[in-house]
């Protein structure tokens, strides 16, 4: 959209405008995550920025509400609960998600839509009707405050986002390959990981750290689901936030959009290998 | 050869595949064997998702009508009641007042009283007090006198017709009782009735919940289409480092936003420090930007504005630039192309973006609890407050129920306008 | 950063004060479970329970406790454990209406006080020790804590005006700025009242006519506007400190962690103050062995000298009357910790005591009128 030399001026005072609103709207996306992380830093136990840090004053900055995040046992515990659910969680949703969605593929499938609407469900049901309901269904199990109630939980929330990343890898896949493999005498499951798994494998990725972030950053569905000994690290910053701003919020906000961009990268990476590999145009 | 695409040439008529058995046979054997594979695949998935997500919501709507309290408790007084008149102004005679007596010496000795005053008092105030009053009142009864009298002793309430008309109205297994209260109505001895004006909440916070869900989304698509517009016309290098700046706090936790914008619109926060340092507001007349509805638009804004524009990106990315330029060349200034030609092209990202946002914003309950005060509110945080602070379960799942089947309807015109397999994630 | 400073000073000091206390007696526990699962509020209140209680008893016996800060839910997941046949907690800290109504339900186990618990140091059988704290059968009272108003010092508004009474928080003309007040119908309906112009004899006799509860509504109408409502214990002291209200409601504890360990300028108002209890209860039908643990552990952390300890951390009366003159100091801090307690005669001069039979009766339909009212 460049500027034609021959434009009138009311067409370049428009191209300005229309400019200056975009970089406003996308200050207004990317600034609240600005301001977390030099707050983070912040020496004082405020959430504004003290009259040293504006003047840039070193010994207004400070780790220690870092420091604080790693050594509180509160955090630690919540984090480790973190870890300790979201991979197995994920795990779950990627290997049963991959399966059904290479199944969905397939040409002739019997009620393919309504499979499809089931499956995708959990992301569209509003996450505290999802919480309400297991947290009455699982605690008829005995799963309502256990480690395998939670990850279960966290499991089918994580579902639909294999279900469409996969299924979206596998429209652009040539079924000739398939084929090709079969022909040359490979079974279903060797023409799977010799042949579909490598291709679908940028989509697969891609659906498990989606998987894992909706486990990593989900708070409503543990709050009900989970009791003290799960609490996760969102549901730490819930109480948090609810109960008094601390810093060490900030701090584990920053360091949770540092692992957003890190994830975002290999995404970015993950889409391009994967249009590569399908013959598609980067794009 | 399995490979049925092999077939011989035709020989009387009909095709056979390599094996000799007719074309047809073996393709609908193949067929068989391929939607056979694909169920078997699909299978263990959907019996996931059916046993630990569609079982439990199924069990939550179960709970909107499930009255079995009653029964159960007070299973004689129930039976008793059943040739009572309720349009009479009598009351029910002394066999029901015996069974009466009978199930709560039961429930008393089971401390089932209490659950069934609280029960029976969402539908008729004074029912809690009157149960819990049991305990006492039963110890002074004298099994040889009457009970009716001695109830109506005991507590006067007993002799008024409308305790027994509402125990007979929800005497049943089910009860429609939850939901109607879900909607702000009551049964009355003139039927269905809205409650009394003061008393009417949900039909108000639904329609808070709609209405600001539609202003975000409106705004959401007032910002989102001018970003999706130039992402989708600038040269892809470009538009590359924008869309990751769009999708950073997409990828961002959901409670690190909400804490940002906590810091930000508090009152000695952020930007009502910059207000009061520009000179823009006076120091003791900062705003008020958070624990209100304004707290929870902006917040909410924020928070789906990605939302918007991806699924605008898509289908913008998808109009061709030759159009633009022909009605140009035939005539058209920039507004004429832009709201005759291209806009109409993109009306299907326009429709995905708003309803997704829309079906996202209404069921939304972290940031509005946090940033919503009492004024920004939604429906979902009421259900949660009836979960786990008034204990009403029945009508935290009629409420659910009510918001579930709005949620539903519009997942199915999603569905229709868009289809759930053009979903697409970054 | 109250929390943690309290933390920090709660773990050194604590540690050699539990080893001192190693040399009591504690009754040996046979055929019971070693690890014990406690409900409650978290925060500065749970670090004085563990700080008193748990840490001595776990380096007496070598039980394990898990600390789950559920309390302000515990009747909806106690209810729900029950529904699922699966009692996962051992000991809950409730409040004293919360404990009526578990009571009620069968939720809680009936205690026989006498035979459970420690007699006083001063020889003071349990059930005359603490006294009008044994609201109900189930309910084992640790302490006293009230519910009062903190207020900035320090708004020009006022004009250097100090509020001195409960009703200047319903006084907008003189007293101008936002409140914060809780977000249920207790102890808001009362003091509207009082400021109504009710006296504090007729005041459950005034809520239990239809007109009543209006009347308080009535008046709460007139500082609605200007009200934020707060849920969890923390906000009101939140929002004092961060300036975004001039009044706030809340727990004396809480306030007395914000005016004397973080030293903002805020002050407290001891008029009409709300006097509760606040204490155990224990899951009923608990197995065996686990209820063995924790008939254990009770005895030992109502003693007499336990119940005074926690005041080393928190600024809440100990429930038992023996061991009101073993108040000391607080342990990091270093201040007389009597002058702060809700039980200090100084501060009792105006108090109000929430009618429990009153709100179990009548909660529910109070509750329902109360947030219909909230959202007009």
């Amino acid at each position: 959209m460049a500027l034609p030399p021959y434009a009138t001026t009311g067409q370049r005072v428009w191209f300005w405008t229309f400019r200056a609103i975009c970089v406003a709207i996308i200050f207004f996306l990317i600034m609240p995550i600005l301001v977390v992380i030099p707050l983070s830093f912040n020496a004082q136990n405020f959430f504004t920025f003290t009259p040293e840090m504006l003047r840039f004053e070193p010994g207004a900055y400070s780790l220690r509400h870092y420091q604080d995040f790693f050594t509180n046992p509160d955090w630690q515990a919540a984090l480790w609960n973190s870890v300790r659910i979201a991979p197995v969680a994920t795990l779950v949703a990627v290997v049963l998600g991959t399966l059904a969605a290479v199944g969905l593929s397939q040409s002739h499938v019997p009620f393919r839509g309504t499979i499809m609407a089931i499956l995708i469900s959990p992301m569209i049901v509003p996450l505290i009707i999802s919480a309400a309901g297991m947290y009455f269904f699982y605690s008829r199990l005995g799963l309502q405050g256990s480690y395998w109630g939670v990850v279960l939980a966290h499991a089918v929330l994580g579902i639909p986002f294999v279900i469409i990343t996969v299924t979206a890898t596998l429209v652009g896949f040539d079924k000739s390959l398939v084929r090709a493999a079969a022909n040359m005498g490979a079974g279903p499951v060797r023409t799977f990981f010799k042949v579909q798994m490598p291709l679908i494998l940028p989509g697969v990725i891609s659906g498990a750290l989606f998987a894992f972030i909706t486990s990593f950053d989900e708070v409503v569905v543990v709050l009900f689901v989970g009791s003290a000994s799960q609490k996760t690290l969102p549901w730490q910053m819930f109480i948090g936030l609810r109960e008094q701003i601390s810093p060490t919020i900030l701090a584990v906000a920053t360091i949770l959009v540092a692992i957003s961009v890190a994830l975002l990268t290999t995404l970015e990476l993950l889409r391009r290998r994967s249009e590569k590999l399908r013959g598609m145009s980067p794009g | 050869m399995t490979d049925a695409t092999a077939g011989k040439p035709p020989r009387g008529g009909q095709m056979l595949a390599a094996d000799g058995t007719p074309l047809k046979v073996s393709l609908r054997r193949a067929m068989r064997a391929q939607k056979l594979r694909a169920l078997l695949l699909i299978s263990p998935l959907l019996l996931f998702v059916l046993l630990t997500f569609i079982l439990p919501i199924g069990d939550m709507l179960l709970r909107s009508v499930e009255n079995d309290i009653v029964p159960s408790t007070l299973p004689k007084t129930v039976v008793a009641l059943q040739d009572w008149d309720p349009k009479t102004s009598e009351l029910p005679g002394e066999p029901v007042f015996a069974g009466l007596h009978d199930d709560l010496v039961i429930a008393v000795e089971k401390k089932a009283n209490t659950r069934l005053g609280q029960r029976l008092n969402y539908e008729y105030s004074g029912f809690s007090s009157l149960m819990r009053g049991v305990v006492r009142d039963l110890k002074s009864m004298d099994t040889s006198r009457p009970f009716m009298e001695q109830f109506i002793e005991a507590d006067k309430k007993w002799g008024d017709p409308a305790v027994w008309r509402t125990l007979k109205t929800f005497s049943g297994e089910y009860t429609s009782g939850y939901l109607l209260n879900a909607l702000d109505m009551q049964r009355t001895e003139n039927g269905i009735q809205m409650k009394p004006e003061q008393e009417r909440i949900y039909l108000k916070l639904f329609l808070r919940t709609m209405a600001m869900s539609l202003g975000i989304t409106f705004i959401c698509l007032l910002l989102g289409y001018p970003i999706a517009f130039l992402l989708a016309s600038l040269p892809l290098r470009t538009s590359n480092l924008i869309l990751i700046l769009v999708l950073l706090p997409f990828w961002t936790s959901l409670l690190v936003r909400t804490a940002a914008w906590k810091v930000l619109l508090q009152q000695q926060g952020v930007i009502n420090d910059i207000l009061v340092w520009l000179g823009l507001v006076a120091d003791n007349a900062r705003l008020v930007m958070i624990n209100n509805a304004t707290g929870t638009t902006i917040a909410m804004t924020h928070i789906l504005l990605p939302f918007m524009i991806l699924p605008l990106f898509s289908v913008m990315k998808g109009i061709p630039p030759s159009y633009m330029r022909a009605a140009k060349s035939l005539g058209a200034n920039d507004w004429t192309a832009f709201w005759r030609v291209y806009f109409p092209q993109s009306i299907p990202g326009v429709g995905a973006g708003a309803i997704l946002c829309f079906i996202l914003a209404i069921g939304y309950y972290i940031t509005p609890e946090l940033v919503g005060g009492t004024s920004g509110v939604f429906i979902s945080n009421r259900i949660a407050y009836h979960i786990s602070t008034s204990l009403n379960w029945g009508l935290a799942a009629a409420l659910a129920t009510l918001l579930l089947v709005v949620v539903l309807a519009l997942y199915w015109t999603y569905d229709r306008i868009v289809g759930i397999d053009n979903v697409k994630l970054g | 950063m109250s929390l943690r400073y309290i933390l920090g000073a709660a773990v050194l000091v604590g540690l050699p004060f539990g080893a001192a206390m190693a040399a009591d007696d504690i009754e040996p526990c046979d055929g019971c479970a070693n690890s014990m699962t406690v409900v409650s509020w978290g925060g500065a209140y749970q670090t004085s329970q563990q700080n008193a209680y748990s840490k001595p008893y776990a380096e007496l016996t070598g039980t394990t406790f898990t600390w789950d800060e559920s309390s302000n839910e515990a009747v909806a997941k106690l209810r729900a454990q029950f529904e699922a046949g699966n009692v996962t907690w051992d000991l809950v800290d409730v409040e004293g209406p919360d404990s009526q109504r578990l009571c009620d339900e069968g939720l809680a186990m009936p205690i026989d006080f006498d035979a459970v618990l420690a007699p006083g140091d001063d020889g003071s059988t349990p059930t005359a020790d603490f006294g009008d704290g044994l609201i109900n059968e189930c309910f084992i009272p640790q302490i006293w804590f009230s519910t009062t108003f903190g207020y900035r010092t320090d708004v020009a508004e006022w004009n250097g005006a100090v509020p001195t009474s409960l009703c200047d928080v319903f006084d907008m003309e003189k007293f101008p700025g936002k409140r914060a007040l809780e977000k249920r119908p207790k102890k808001n309906l009362e003091w509207a009242l009082l400021c109504d112009g009710v006296t504090k004899e007729e005041l459950y006799d005034v809520l239990s006519t239809p007109e009543g509860v209006d009347r308080a509504l009535k008046k709460l109408d007139t500082i609605k506007d200007q009200t934020v409502w707060w849920s969890a214990g923390a906000e009101a002291p939140q929002l004092l400190a961060d300036k975004e209200v001039v009044f706030g409601s809340t727990y004396n504890g809480r306030l007395f962690a914000v005016i004397e360990e973080q030293h903002q300028p805020v002050a407290m108002l001891w008029d009409y103050e709300v006097f509760d209890f606040d204490g155990w209860i224990v899951p009923a039908d608990l197995p065996e062995d686990r209820k063995a643990r924790v008939m254990n552990f009770l005895r030992f952390a109502t003693d007499t000298q336990r119940l005074a300890d926690q005041a080393k951390w928190i600024s809440y009366g100990p429930a038992r009357a023996s061991s009101q003159p073993l108040v000391g100091k607080h342990a990091d801090l270093g201040i007389e910790m009597a002058p702060h307690m809700p039980t200090n005669p100084d501060n009792m001069k105006n108090y109000l005591v929430n009618n429990i039979e009153w709100w179990a009766d009548h909660q529910d339909e109070v509750e329902a009128k109360f947030q219909a009212w909230l959202t007009q």
